[in-house]
């Protein structure tokens, strides 16, 4: 199954659900089910990646960011 | 005349809500956008029409459901402070996730006034909000702002002021029929032992939840007996669902409410564009990193330039100062030991450390803030987040380490904006590895003396060498924060999320003036307490004699065997000793030690400070042992204060305390070893 980290830069993807530690305020960042993410920037070597989401953008590092489960296609 | 009534202020982070806080009161209160300042609540007034009104700001916050000591502090005011009024901030380019604070806080209570800050920047980056169409969909007041101008703030407060007489009806988001029906049922059951509390409702969902840090809040308030907790989980079965799906539930539908209202009410008339993006992606990159070494080395070249001319005004000034007071103490006809004492011992210290602090200070700091405020400090946590990762640290330790530059004890206030305990106290403890203003003046004497000649060659030498130093320092802050986390505090890198808020032009003015009273002042307030005793203390030491010699000879006498171990003398520790209340004046200390006058001197030309310094043995060794033992030695007294208040533990501050200066000695001692070997 694809998660967030797997998201290539410029990429966009929709959220299935955010799960781990961090859930809740991932989900309270707005990744809930059928958002919209595009990653837009990437620090050097396997640093954070930076997404937007619902209009902001929220910097996760990867071990987190692998907690976001993404749809397979589109989610409507 | 009745008691004011109570307006809350929330909303997310950085969405200007300190600026309406100031321009609703008039910056009557102490507020600042340094991350972490607001961590209590705190209050002003203000008046419309003749009627007076508290104003309580809260810490930022992205929900109530608490994940940092801010954001709980945020929540506690907005559930439990029975404000008569609750405003929420928005940020107008950013709506869809503010208005998921907003959905929480209108399951509070029905007196909510929502604030569209920053209009202006939204209306550049071609987003339109039509207030009446939101308005009419979420049912309460909306009110446009723009807060930096003090637009819009008459308006709100009248807003606020009539949603308390006529209650509005908020259109609250809509969960499926079976959460529904479990939280009424749940509700009616805590109607009775919550009344006064806080809405059933929402009291029952949290609890449904599992809301750890609402439940504690809670239960200070009323008792969470059996038949209550069976309630709940008879409400939790009721659902079907986990406590965690129906987390996953309720902020599901507040977000399709905001998505629907953002539909309504939000019209982008022109793309974004993507100059923005395209700049980001290079300033963090690997090719942001020379970027932001070379912002740094700006900011200093700046501050020491910069910081020179003030300090020899000010040194002027408390040098004529000091005469009067000595002149006002003669004419009390004090002895003249107690006169001496006052005026060069304590006076002298406390100008010197004022006319040397101050200035570095009063420069950096608002320098700082205005990268802060521009939205680049975020990104430098960003790019170098990787790196702590690796030291089981936290990315924004980068923030806390840049302003310890500027002064440690601000670097360790700053440890607040980490949310894990364990590596906020990492970034407190390793905060005085990074040299600040202090300690660069007597780093630039030693490499000038001893390592770099003159002209251009020199200078680029001394360049050279000063950023291995700082890559030094960096370097061990980096393996010892690693180290604490495998030792005495131990655990896994946490999770954490950062924002990246847009560019923003800075608020040039009053950033500067609020950076220099948050800070500045701030610093210099303790920095001036601890040097007036500490000036007593150097006075007393080297006037007070014993079998012929001054107790501060005594000192290096016994100190002379472990500084030669060291590489360097009994005087350079004592120096450092004496230094404690502000690393600036270790240098001095050394040569009043050396030339035993009786209180602190001037420095006079950097020559004959070579001259001085050569003459009592100095080498290169001493000098390169010297610098090392000022990057790695115990944190000024101020620093250490500041621990002792950010830790509340005195077993951290005496760690902090030894934890340098054992790596210092450790470092200084290895140098002098492999110098007698070669």
């Amino acid at each position: 199954m694809k998660n967030l980290a797997d998201l290539c830069l410029g990429e966009t993807g929709w959220v299935r659900n955010a799960a781990g530690g961090l859930s809740q305020r991932l989900r309270d960042l707005g990744f809930t089910r059928g958002a919209g993410v595009e990653c837009l920037l990437a620090a050097p070597g396997c640093g954070m990646r930076a997404y937007r989401v619902r209009g902001a953008v929220i910097a996760l590092r990867q071990r987190d960011a692998r907690q976001v489960i993404m749809e397979d296609g589109r989610h409507e | 005349m009745s008691k004011a009534r109570a307006i809350v202020l929330a909303g997310n982070p950085n969405v200007g809500k300190s600026t309406v806080f100031n321009a609703l009161t008039g910056l009557r209160q102490h507020t600042g956008n340094w991350p972490g300042k607001t961590v209590s609540a705190a209050r002003g007034t203000c008046e419309l029409d003749g009627e007076a009104f508290t104003i309580i700001d809260t810490p930022g916050a992205y929900s109530l459901h608490a994940h940092s000591a801010e954001e709980e502090a945020a929540m506690e005011a907005i559930c439990f402070g029975h404000a008569d009024a609750v405003i929420v901030v928005c940020d107008a380019a950013c709506l869809e996730r503010n208005l998921n604070l907003l959905y929480q806080v209108m399951e509070i209570t029905d007196r909510v006034v929502l604030c569209l800050n920053l209009l202006d920047e939204a209306g550049k980056q071609g987003i339109r909000v039509d207030m009446n169409a939101l308005s009419g969909f979420l049912g309460i007041p909306v009110v446009g702002a723009c807060a930096r101008d003090g637009k819009g703030m008459k308006e709100l407060l009248r807003a606020a002021s009539r949603t308390m007489d006529h209650n509005a009806e908020p259109k609250r988001a809509g969960y499926s029929s079976a959460i529904e029906q479990a939280a009424s049922d749940l509700a009616e059951c805590l109607r009775e032992p919550l009344k006064g509390i806080i809405n059933p409702r929402f009291a029952a969902l949290r609890l449904m939840e599992k809301d750890a840090c609402f439940r504690r809040e809670l239960a200070k308030r009323m008792v969470i007996n059996a038949s209550i907790e069976a309630a709940i989980q008879r409400a939790r079965d009721q659902t079907g669902l986990s406590p965690e799906e129906l987390s996953a539930q309720l902020t599901e539908s507040v977000y399709h409410a905001a998505e629907e209202a953002c539909t309504l009410s939000v019209h982008t008339t022109k793309q974004r564009t993507e100059n923005q993006l395209k700049w980001d992606r290079r300033l963090t990159g690997w090719a942001g990193v020379p970027v932001m070494l070379l912002l740094l080395a700006v900011v200093f070249f700046i501050t020491l330039k910069g910081a020179n001319w003030p300090s020899e005004g000010l040194t002027a000034f408390f040098a004529k100062a000091e005469t009067i007071l000595q002149n006002g103490l003669e004419a009390l006809h004090l002895p003249d030991f107690w006169t001496a004492l006052l005026t060069e011992g304590a006076f002298r210290t406390l100008g010197k450390v004022v006319a040397v602090m101050l200035p570095p200070m009063a420069i950096f700091f608002p320098l700082f803030t205005l990268l802060e405020d521009s939205g680049y400090l975020p990104r430098v946590a960003f790019t170098l987040d990787g790196m702590f990762e690796h030291c089981h640290a936290c990315g924004k330790q980068a923030l806390t380490m840049c302003m310890g530059c500027g002064c440690n004890a601000v670097g360790v206030t700053g440890c607040r904006i980490i949310d894990s305990p364990r590596e906020r106290l990492i970034a407190v403890l390793t905060n005085s590895f990074i040299p600040c203003n202090g300690r660069f003046p007597m780093l630039f004497a030693m490499l000038t003396l001893f390592f770099a000649g003159g002209g251009l060659g020199g200078a680029l030498a001394s360049a050279g060498l000063l950023t291995g130093l700082a890559a030094l320092a960096v370097g061990v802050t980096l393996g010892v924060s690693r180290l604490l986390s495998v030792t005495v505090l131990k655990g896994v890198p946490s999770s954490y999320t950062l924002e990246l808020p847009p560019y923003r032009k800075p608020q040039f003015g009053r950033v500067i003036l609020r950076s220099l009273l948050d800070r500045t002042l701030f610093v210099l307030g303790r920095a001036a307490s601890v040097a007036a005793p500490a000036g007593v203390i150097i006075f007393l030491l080297t006037h007070l004699q014993a079998g012929g010699q001054t107790w501060l000879a005594h000192i290096t006498a016994f100190l002379d065997p472990l500084g030669r171990l060291m590489g360097l003398d009994g005087v350079i520790l004592a120096g450092f000793l004496l230094g404690f209340p502000a690393n600036e004046i270790v240098l001095p200390m050394i040569l009043l030690a050396y030339t035993a006058g009786g209180s602190l001197q001037e420095m006079t030309s950097l020559t004959a400070l070579g001259g001085i310094l050569r003459a009592h043995g100095w080498t290169a060794l001493t000098a390169l042992n010297l610098m090392l033992f000022s990057l790695f030695h115990f944190p000024c007294a101020t620093t250490l204060l500041t621990i002792r208040r950010e830790t509340g533990s005195a077993k951290w501050t005496v760690f902090a305390f030894f934890l340098p200066t054992v790596i210092g000695m450790i470092l200084c001692m290895m140098m002098a070893g492999f110098a007698k070997i070669f």
